[in-house]
């Protein structure tokens, strides 16, 4: 800051958070002053949204200071908006113009559209925000900081929704309210974006902030190599061959659903570990569910073992021999009341019957194979899943993917909250899966796990494959190029 | 051996965890009811309560799967008027007049109007359980037409009246009718028919919900409806059974009572049976949004219910006030549960 500048509108000194034992923030210090757009640019889990989060104190920082000279506002990922409320009572919500405890129905409305001139949208305020676009939702959003004047507006991910044409219109929205002295925070996985956009880039990395610069000294290459520059320190088992064989036995061609995923083609090899790496949003979760059937497909086709696969059901892709580890282990893998036992032959009951009739002895016997196996650390196969730990609740699931003999297994993010000791167990029972001849498709935001763990790995952005590596070339350089779109 | 045994130890302890709670309180009842009344322990008392309870209790049974399963069935009450009207009206109209495959007509009869009745409830559990899974209706809504839709068609085919083989005066039907209602009042090893029925299905419904894959996925699907499609389960066709499954215990129900009045009353057979089936469901310990539940259970809340109404009577409580009574019960049995 020289003299003769403006007081800063926003100043971050030494801020520091952790959630539990994980530090996500470790000492970022940066200041940015009025008309400015700064970018905010790193890794998935790198902490930009902790950060925003912090600054728009939805987080109490664990130490340091941020100091903040008017209001901030920020409009998320997911949008807050209420779907069965007018576009003007989102906008006022909380914040209703009244008199003798009446709503001022008009003077709302007015204002509403003087808003919404002022950010470019033409839908009527009158009109119910379920049946608006993205699009529109987001300036509605932006509509709502301009209400209360707002000096300091962070946007996280605003483009992922957005397609070319209503980009520009945000940027051109941007813009305007950096000439009247606001000043934006702008989170964006997309470099080429934040580097149009910007004035300033901030990078982070691991908690750390490891570059401030103006945007136009840094590369798009140059800040994807800021983000992803760090020692490996996990330890991984040895790397399968590339080619373990010519068997086939899953290919995908041309697969689509949606906007989400779009004609994605790729073959997996018997014994193999495929990586599928990309950022958030860009379709493997959805690609991953598509393919067991959980996702309507569009168009396309799915060959598992020879056989094309007409109408793809979860069940039916179970017993054609496809197992799936979901990623949202909370909501879509466990039964927290359920015991150990139970969650983990729910797949596979069957297995476990005799004349119809549940053989528990079976199950427990079962089970106890399991946890010895995986090294599950609990009292009992009759214990509740919901009492363990993370990483012991993903190896049941794991297990329960395994009971049901799959000639593929999907891992979706197999660590993510999995303590460190466990991650290392799950690499190794992956890998020793392989050797035994299932073939893993291996998808994870961890940069460091897919080229600890693939010898060949896909790169999604978009929906699509944006491109393949394989041996020396799966680096985290490469990788992130071709997440980001930089060529 | 010690293994052995704290495995049994640990299994008894895990099914009295489920059903003590309703149990014990039963166990309460029945010593309060023991000691203030002389001729509630009589035999005949107890049976009678028994075959009381058993019309609402075989329909709890089957709401117990649908519960357990996430959904709730609101039309049991109608299907059962609906169920009674079909069996008797195809009896008074379908007897034979002479011995078929070497059965007597009034034999004939009776296993037709059987047929109809129970083939009704299927039919209903059908059209429920297609609404619910096919047209993602929600189960309230879906069934609450149901509701509408049963008692309108028993109130259409029995001109609002009452439809009973008694007073028709064809010869061949006598006798059918005859059967019928010594079907409905006929005792084994001293029970009423409908109460060793209750007893009966308690212990097959119970074996399927507990001790089948069939029953694991209800109660996983009933859990988290998401997690069980991710686990590979059929989630669609466990909800779909469920609704059959209750459709089926209102057949049975519907027809053993037409056997005991001999008659089905289209504006007031099975009225309320709904709530005192999803009541006993409920103090039997189920969770309301599904995943957790027993029949064992419900036998419990069933018994708790009829012994409830039983007493009061003879404490000589105004009939206008007993449902007051049962509604606190089914809140408080809620809020131990909750505690507990």
């Amino acid at each position: 800051m020289t003299a003769g500048e403006t007081s800063p509108v926003l100043e971050i000194r030494e801020l520091t958070k952790s959630f539990g034992p994980v530090s996500v923030l470790k000492g970022v210090t940066f200041s940015l002053g009025p008309g400015v757009i700064l970018g905010l640019a790193g890794e998935n889990g790198a902490g930009k949204s902790t950060l925003a989060k912090c600054i728009s104190s939805q987080y109490k920082p664990d130490s340091g200071t941020i100091r903040l000279n008017g209001s901030c506002f920020t409009v998320p990922q997911e949008f807050t908006l209420i779907p069965t409320l007018r576009v003007y009572e989102n906008i006022f919500l909380g914040r209703e113009l009244s008199r003798y405890g009446f709503l001022k129905k008009k003077a709302m409305i007015l204002r509403a559209q003087a808003l919404l001139n002022k950010v470019g949208c033409t839908v009527s305020p009158r009109k119910m925000v379920s049946d608006l676009n993205v699009a529109e939702k987001q300036k509605i959003e932006i509509a709502k900081a301009f209400l209360v004047r707002s000096k300091l507006l962070i946007l996280d991910e605003p483009t992922t929704v957005l397609n070319r044409m209503e980009t520009e219109t945000l940027f051109q929205i941007l813009r305007e309210f950096r000439e009247q002295g606001g000043s934006v925070i702008y989170i964006s996985h997309k470099l080429e974006e934040v580097r149009t956009i910007c004035d300033r880039i901030v990078v982070l990395r691991d908690g750390v902030l490891v570059a401030d610069e103006a945007s136009r000294d840094l590369s798009a290459e140059e800040i994807a190599r800021r983000m992803v520059g760090r020692n490996l320190t996990r330890i991984f088992p040895p790397k399968r061959p590339a080619d373990p064989g010519t068997d086939e036995v899953l290919r995908c061609e041309n697969v689509s659903s949606g906007r989400e995923v779009r004609e994605v083609s790729f073959s997996l090899k018997k014994g193999e570990i495929l990586g599928l790496a990309g950022l958030a949003g860009a379709g493997r979760t959805e690609l991953a569910e598509t393919i067991c059937g959980f996702r309507r497909r569009s168009g396309g086709r799915i060959v598992l073992n020879g056989t094309v696969i007409a109408r793809p059901a979860p069940d039916r892709m179970l017993r054609a021999g496809l197992s799936y580890l979901p990623e949202d282990r909370q909501r879509t893998a466990i039964l927290p009341d359920f015991t150990l036992a139970d969650n983990l032959t729910l797949s596979s009951l069957s297995r476990y019957t005799s004349w119809g009739f549940i053989r528990e002895k079976r199950c427990r016997e079962a089970a106890a194979r399991y946890m010895e196996r995986f090294r599950i650390r609990a009292a009992s196969p009759d214990e509740r899943l919901g009492n363990l730990s993370g990483g012991n609740q993903q190896k049941t699931v794991l297990a329960r993917g395994l009971d049901s003999s799959p000639s593929v297994f999907i891992f979706d993010e197999p660590t993510r909250g999995v303590d460190v000791g466990a991650r290392g167990e799950i690499y190794e029972f992956i890998h020793a899966l392989a050797e035994s001849g299932v073939s893993c498709l291996f998808i994870s935001s961890d940069l460091e796990e897919v080229i600890g763990c693939c010898a060949r790995v896909l790169v999604m952005r978009e929906g699509r494959i944006s491109g393949e590596l394989s041996g020396e070339d799966v680096n985290e350089e490469r990788i992130m190029f071709l997440a980001t779109g930089v060529k | 051996m010690t293994e052995v045994k704290t495995m049994r130890t640990e299994r008894i302890r895990k099914i009295l965890s489920y059903v003590g709670g309703p149990y014990m309180a039963l166990a309460v009842l029945f010593l309060v009811c023991a000691c203030s009344s002389d001729v509630f322990l009589k035999p005949d008392n107890l049976l009678n309560i028994l075959r009381q309870v058993s019309y609402s209790g075989l329909i709890a049974l089957g709401m117990t799967f649908v519960i357990v399963s996430g959904g709730i069935d609101l039309s049991v009450g109608s299907l059962f008027a609906l169920c009674g009207v079909c069996s008797l009206l195809s009896i008074r109209n379908f007897t034979p007049g002479r011995p078929v495959a070497g059965m007597s007509p009034e034999l004939c009869g009776l296993l037709l109007g059987g047929a109809v009745c129970v083939g009704a409830g299927v039919i209903g559990g059908l059209l429920n359980g297609s609404a619910v899974v096919f047209g993602r209706v929600p189960p309230f809504i879906a069934t609450l037409g149901t509701y509408s839709i049963f008692r309108s068609l028993a109130l259409y085919l029995a001109d609002s009246g009452t439809v009973s083989t008694e007073n028709y005066t064809l010869e061949p039907f006598r006798p059918a009718n005859e059967l019928l209602t010594k079907i409905g009042e006929c005792e084994v090893f001293g029970m009423s028919l409908p109460g060793l029925m209750l007893i009966v299905f308690t212990v097959i419904l119970g074996v399927l919900l507990a001790r089948t894959a069939f029953g694991r996925h209800v109660c996983a699907v009933g859990s988290s409806e998401r997690v069980a499609r991710f686990a590979g389960i059929r989630t669609g066709r466990v909800r779909f059974l469920t609704y059959v499954i209750i459709g089926l215990c209102v057949g049975v129900s519907s027809f053993l009572a037409a056997g005991r009045l001999g008659s089905v009353s289209s504006t007031n057979a099975g009225l309320f049976y709904e709530l005192d089936a999803i009541a006993a469901v409920i103090i039997g310990g189920a969770s309301m949004s599904g995943g957790r539940g027993t029949l064992a259970g419900t036998l419990a809340g069933v018994l708790i219910l009829g012994i409830l109404s039983n007493i009061l009577d003879m404490w000589g409580v105004a009939a206008t006030l007993q449902g007051l009574v049962k509604g606190l019960v089914i809140i408080v049995s809620v809020l131990i549960q909750k505690k507990g």
